[in-house]
């Protein structure tokens, strides 16, 4: 199975690999999938307490290409938005804009599930009460 | 001069040997005849070339001629050898004794001979890959017809006890078939020194052509019959009907030729690189091999790189070193190998795995690339994975609960 050119580029050059602070109060994160299912992603944002704004995001992730491009590509989307403009990523733009076959679904899905986790994280952190997410349905 | 891509998947299939090709080209072109036709000299030149071909093929294997019988592949010599002895034999007993790292042909070969009233038992395996000949013995009972143990695995390399096993079905009066579909041309193998009844084995692992293939089945001590599973002319003495693809026979013949004339060169070679190919990627932290490193194939290691997932792994480079992974993250099932499952390994280590198999056109060069290429991208890998973070900081994983999806 041929990957496209831009996983390909994420795989290369991935984009905000790394740690933020988590036991910072203006940190989310998320921490989603499982070693045994072969992907694990770990998405993390820093968010500007008094705008809403989501000023940093990075992330780490065990998984095929396909789930380091759609976390890079997440971090990326994520950085400068608002929480609430956040919550709107769709696993389906990963997928439109990576071109992800089928397959590979479960990957975008990893991605927004990780977004909701960090976000919800950064909720409960602040005193705010965690959304409550439909369940995904591709998994 | 190092060529890109580098072959190390020859578990799956081996480039030809030109030595090889060069032997069947007359038999597509001028020499192109039946070897059934009796009555001119096209198939006479025919019958000849697959007559050879099938002492080449019995020689390697300490066989007789005449207990060859030509097949599609391994494949085709499983499912005839399998399910041929639960026809044949089912007056005297309807259960088999397999084990649960056989080759699919095997398995799925079984679970068919169950729905047809059947009784299979599948063995587990010991940690290194091997059956617990105890467990085998205590397996035997009164209505067991065959024990279908393969030779060697197509994973891991694991070569099992074949001698101790065929002594055992000796010892009970049952039938042992082995897929010898690894093992055959890259380690000795005698079916009489090693006890074998049938086996089934493949050109296209040892330098011959896809599409040929054989299965050897015992003409003395005892008379060992199969019911065939192709009905038609009666070729092959009545085991498998169907045109003889003359030029794979007269390929697979002279592939054999040319294992048994390069065997103890070729290993010896082969095993050096390999052992510098382990030894160098074994220094990478937690790294681990997978099966027997006592009773394995010499061209063959499989190495689990823990937090790191298989197929994200082989996208650092297999542009340039074609490699098969464990992992399955392709498939719908999510599942890794069942067989390195089988030896106990946890689903991590599974999904972390890569296989190797080099051949007799391996370099040094392509060993020494393959090991920079692969450490250089495992070690990047962890620099990304959030489970060698963990690891690194002393998080036991097995302490988190993960959403399993």
């Amino acid at each position: 199975m041929a990957y496209s050119d831009k996983v390909i580029d994420h795989y290369q050059n991935p984009k905000n690999v790394g740690t933020l602070d988590k036991s910072s109060k203006s940190v989310g994160t998320g921490l989603v999938g499982a070693p045994e299912c072969g992907d694990v992603m770990r998405l993390q944002i820093q968010v500007d307490d008094a705008t809403g704004v989501i000023t940093d995001a990075k992330f780490k992730t065990f998984g095929c290409g396909s789930a380091i491009a759609s976390s890079s590509l997440a971090t990326e989307w994520l950085k400068g938005k608002s929480v609430e403009d956040a919550l709107k990523i769709d696993n389906m733009d990963i997928v439109e804009e990576l071109n992800l076959p089928p397959v590979k679904i479960h990957c975008s899905v990893l991605a927004e599930d990780a977004i909701k986790a960090a976000i919800n994280d950064y909720r409960v952190k602040n005193g705010q009460e965690p959304i409550k997410f439909d369940e995904s349905v591709v998994h | 001069m190092l060529k890109l891509p580098i072959y190390l998947d020859n578990n799956a299939t081996t480039p030809m040997d030109p030595r090889v090709l060069e032997t069947m080209t007359p038999y597509f072109l001028q020499h192109f005849g039946n070897a059934a036709s009796r009555n001119h000299p096209f198939g006479w030149e025919a019958e000849e070339a697959v007559d050879y071909a099938r002492e080449q093929v019995a020689k390697l294997i300490g066989a007789d001629p005449k207990e060859i019988i030509f097949t599609s592949g391994a494949t085709e010599g499983d499912n005839l050898g399998i399910k041929g002895i639960f026809e044949m034999y089912a007056s005297k007993g309807n259960h088999i004794i397999t084990a649960t790292t056989e080759h699919k042909a095997v398995l799925d070969t079984c679970k068919h001979i169950e729905k047809s009233g059947g009784e299979v038992t599948y063995l587990k395996v010991q940690p290194d890959g091997l059956v617990d000949l105890k467990e085998l013995e205590a397996a035997i009972k009164p209505t067991t017809i065959l024990i279908a143990i393969m030779y060697a695995n197509n994973e891991i390399g694991t070569v099992m006890p074949i001698k101790e096993i065929s002594a055992i079905a000796r010892k009970h009066g049952v039938l042992l078939f082995t897929d010898g579909t690894q093992a055959v041309g890259k380690i000795p193998v005698d079916v009489n020194k090693d006890g074998i009844d049938l086996m089934a084995f493949t050109a296209h692992k040892m330098y011959g052509p896809k599409g040929v293939g054989a299965l050897y089945v015992r003409r003395k001590n005892p008379r060992v019959k199969v019911t065939a599973q192709m009905d038609g002319g009666g070729h092959e003495r009545g085991m498998r009907s169907g045109t003889l693809n003359v030029p794979g026979i007269v390929g697979f013949g002279k592939a054999c030729e040319l294992c048994m004339q390069d065997m103890a060169t070729d290993t010896q070679r082969i095993s050096i690189f390999r052992d510098k190919l382990e030894r160098e990627l074994m220094k990478l932290e937690e790294a681990y091999i997978n099966g027997s490193t006592e009773f394995r194939l010499p061209h063959v290691t499989n190495i689990s790189f823990k937090h790191v997932e298989g197929e994200g792994l082989l996208m650092g480079f297999n542009k340039n070193i074609a490699l098969s992974s464990g992992s399955a993250c392709t498939s719908a099932s999510l599942e890794p190998s069942y067989v390195l499952k089988a030896l106990g390994l946890g689903d991590d280590l599974a999904h972390s795995s890569l296989r190797f198999g080099l051949s007799r056109f391996t370099t040094e060069e392509e060993i020494d690339y393959t090991i920079k290429a692969i450490s250089e991208t495992v070690l990047k890998l962890r620099e990304m994975s959030p489970l060698w973070e963990m690891y690194k900081e002393g998080i036991d994983l097995n302490s988190i609960e993960w959403a399993a999806h």
